[in-house]
């Protein structure tokens, strides 16, 4: 089955255009250089292939269209009348034949002047040859502009026209104008179609799709139609004449019962009459429209006499309104089921259905025995099914309780704890002395502290708990007292003899005071009797006996010390120092001076005999420039990465 | 709401306070104070910083193993409330509590016993060996000797005297 698409044919130029668009493609499409020296039959083929080019050109371009527009012979008979209906069926095929005969015009010009170009002699001849043939075939196009001007404005109709499958489900709604076909078209389907409250709004086909029992349903809503004779139909009502005529669909027959489209029910009736043919063997509906405003009930008797005939041919009458949607699911619903029937009808008398008989399998299970296997609905269900209408009560929302309380209202959500109701509104403890209440809460807390009570218990009889306390007698205190002292005694020594160690190590500068020796009579007795050993009556002991440093005097007594010291220092402060304090050696710049006013003085005479020694000899001076080093290595090896020659 | 443990130093932190850290992994850490929360993230290992209670626990220097310490636990069962049972518990809770501070005290106090003693016999020690750097051994001989010599001399006097009063008699 071919689907009727109209609107992918391929626009038609005017016939100035056409031409245009021929000569600029022979002149971009072939060879553009010719001179006369060349040879004679270079230069007619380079014009022979110029007419042969454009003519070819030419028949393709009037082929595509003669194959492009549809044939009035080859389409569906409801296309072909509705085309003849809309464009005139005459007008169209001399259109197209004509098309067809300067298609062949052109091509006898082509043929006619290529044989005729075999015989050009000279350039110039050959190329008033082409001239001459391209010229024909322009003229035989610009005789065409009219029906190319033609064919364009059908083509463009053609496109616009509603996609209408004549083979599948279709439901056809017509009757008078403004009956409320559309309005009808409108609520069932997507299709959104002008509606207005005068006559011929719908001037021509329009399709809706539906959907119904999980299929596809077209819907077809045809302009209205007048009641008179076939001769005196405009194009408008013919439309709906062929699509009535030719397309297999359930028909709904619209009726104003209110009479508001400005016919009678009798004059509809009467249409419906002459109508009738078209009507044949088709699943037929008379729908009575706008029973919002009077319903069927109250017709008067006569209108109701004239509605009974539609019972007599068996036609089954429905009513709906499309202001208040009322009955018209079930318009459709059973213009629908019967369509299907319909068709299933058809295709079971057409010769094709052994085929699908061949088919279908219908499997029905054999009945074992007569027992009866009714489904197994458990008691309980059966009982809540009974007794669900009764145990419906509606909870109360908290939402419906804010509502009823206003500013009473308090946010409770305690009160659906799965608890008993006395221990809903307990305050459960959460912390106790620093610990988590929740992390103590086992169920077995009580059998374990019971062991642990136990254990408690066996410990505090052994006597685990009770350790005695360590006694410290009096002894004891005095030993600890003792030990103190002896440790403190320990650490001074420590001390001590790290300073020893220390300043045991040779002095550098002989300046520097040598470490003095504390070994003496007076610190020897201080200990001794630190220690509790009396150093009474020791006054001429041996230990007293000591030895001076110099010699000749180690008559003198041990009291005496700085009375002994040698006189060859300075005495700058002896009185000051004391005597525990060691003497080294005197600097040497020093040593053999009286005091400091000597030193001074001998000073200054060494300053003028170096200057005077400076002059005389014209020695290097203490004032002079002095450079220590003239180039000193690190300033002047190496590569200068940083710093300079002079300085880094 | 909840009092949860430091992670490093194990101490109590009571809601508002501390900072939690969530590791990529999910798993949270819970500091009481910035203390703690830079040394974990010195990566200081609490078990071998010495003012945590890890480390305490570890070396010995508190109670760590004891069925008191089995009573306090994260459990993860729910269990419905009864008000009987948490009185009854509470009650429970401060019987354990009681015992479990009583055996880390007396923990306590056995382990620095110990030191006591130790520190009894250092200072007898010490003093037996070392008792010369502050008394001299040699206290009193001298006036020991002196002592006894006036003993002999008086006995000789008296001696004398014993001969001369029978003359004098």
């Amino acid at each position: 089955m071919p689907m009727y698409n109209f609107k992918k044919i391929t626009v038609v130029p005017t016939a100035k255009d056409m031409i245009n668009i021929m000569l600029s493609k022979t002149q971009r499409k072939t060879p553009t250089v010719i001179h006369k020296h060349y040879k004679i039959s270079r230069i007619r083929s380079f014009y022979m292939r110029k007419v042969r080019f454009t003519q070819q050109n030419f028949h393709e371009r009037l082929s595509l269209i003669i194959q492009e527009f549809p044939k009035l012979e080859n389409v569906h008979p409801f296309y072909a009348d509705l085309m003849n209906t809309l464009y005139d069926k005459d007008h169209y095929k001399i259109a197209l034949g004509q098309i067809n005969q300067a298609r062949h015009l052109i091509d006898n010009v082509g043929k006619e002047y290529v044989r005729l170009l075999k015989f050009g002699d000279s350039l110039y001849r050959c190329k008033l040859l082409k001239k001459a043939a391209l010229g024909r075939m322009v003229t035989i196009m610009k005789k065409q502009a009219s029906n190319l001007v033609y064919l364009e404005q059908i083509r463009q109709h053609l496109s616009r026209l509603p996609t209408i499958d004549p083979y599948t489900r279709t439901v056809i709604l017509c009757g008078f104008p403004n009956v409320g076909k559309s309005s009808f078209l409108n609520k069932i389907t997507r299709a959104d179609v002008e509606v207005h409250s005068y006559a011929f709004t719908t001037k021509s086909l329009y399709v809706g799709h539906t959907d119904y029992k999980y299929l596809r349903w077209q819907i077809i809503d045809t302009p209205g139609v007048l009641d008179h004779p076939l001769e005196e139909r405009n194009i408008i009502e013919m439309q709906a004449i062929t699509a009535l005529a030719h397309l297999r669909a359930a028909i709904l027959y619209f009726i104003d019962v209110s009479e508001r489209c400005g016919y009678s029910i009798e004059q509809q009736i009467k249409l419906y009459e002459n109508i009738k043919p078209l009507f044949m063997n088709k699943p037929l509906m008379v729908v009575c429209n706008k029973t919002d405003i009077v319903p069927l009930s109250e017709l008067s008797q006569e209108n109701k006499e004239a509605l009974s005939i539609f019972e007599k041919h068996s036609v089954p009458i429905l009513s709906m309104s499309t202001m208040t949607d009322e009955g018209i699911m079930e318009v459709k619903q059973t213009a629908c089921d019967s369509l299907l029937t319909y068709r299933i009808e058809n295709k079971v008398h057409a010769k094709k259905i052994d085929n699908i008989l061949n088919r279908l399998h219908l499997a029905v299970p054999q009945e074992r025995d007569g027992k009866e296997r009714p489904p197994f609905i458990p008691e309980k269900v059966i009982e809540k099914r009974q007794h669900e209408n009764l145990l419906t009560i509606k909870r109360i929302l908290e939402k419906e309780l804010e509502e009823q309380l206003g500013d009473d209202y308090i946010l409770d959500l305690k009160k659906n704890y799965d608890l008993s109701d006395e221990y809903k509104y307990d305050k459960i403890p959460e912390f106790w002395e620093g610990h988590n209440v929740a992390d103590f809460i086992d169920p077995a807390i009580f059998k374990k502290l019971e062991e642990l009570e136990q254990e408690e218990k066996l410990r505090e009889e052994a006597g685990f708990y009770s350790v005695p306390k360590l006694e410290i007698d009096e002894t004891l205190m005095e030993i600890r007292s003792l030990a103190r002292k002896i440790r403190e005694r320990k650490s001074i020594m420590r001390q001590e003899s790290r300073i020893v160690k220390q300043s045991c190590k040779p002095v550098i500068p002989r300046t520097a005071p040598a470490r003095v020796r504390e070994r003496s009579v007076s610190n020897f007795r201080n200990k001794m009797e630190d220690l509790g050993v009396s150093m009474e009556g020791t006054d001429n002991a041996h230990f007293t006996r000591t030895r001076g440093r110099v010699r000749s005097l180690s008559v003198s007594s041990g009291k005496s010390r700085s009375a002994s010291r040698p006189v060859k220092k300075i005495k700058i402060d002896m009185e000051n120092r004391s005597a525990s304090r060691s003497q080294s050696r005197p600097p040497r710049n020093e040593s053999g001076i009286k005091d400091i006013i000597m030193k001074n003085k001998l000073k200054k005479v060494a300053h003028k005999a170096i200057a005077k020694k400076v002059k005389k000899q014209g020695l290097k001076g203490e004032a002079d420039r002095f450079i220590g080093v003239k180039k000193p290595k690190h300033l002047f090896s190496g590569k200068r990465g940083i710093g300079k020659t002079s300085r880094r | 709401m909840r009092i949860d443990t430091c992670y490093f130093c194990s101490s109590k932190m009571y809601p508002g306070h501390g900072m939690h850290f969530v590791r990529n992994d999910c798993k949270v850490f819970k500091f009481c104070r910035s203390k703690c929360m830079k040394a974990f993230k010195k990566k200081k290992n609490p078990r071998k910083v010495r003012w945590t209670k890890a480390y305490r626990k570890i070396v010995g220097k508190e109670l760590s193993v004891d069925p008191a310490f089995e009573f306090e636990k994260r459990r993860n069962t729910p269990i419905k409330y009864d008000r009987e049972f948490w009185q009854k518990s509470l009650e429970a809770i401060k019987r354990i509590e009681e015992i479990k501070n009583k055996r880390q005290e007396t923990f306590i106090m056995q382990r620095l016993r110990k030191g006591r003693e130790l520190e009894q016999k250092r200072d007898i020690h010490e003093v037996q060996r070392d008792m010369s750097l502050i008394k001299s051994p040699a206290t009193g001989l001298r006036e020991k000797l002196m002592l006894e010599q006036e003993v002999i001399e008086e006995i000789h006097e008296s001696d004398n005297e014993m001969e001369l009063i029978p003359e004098e008699n």
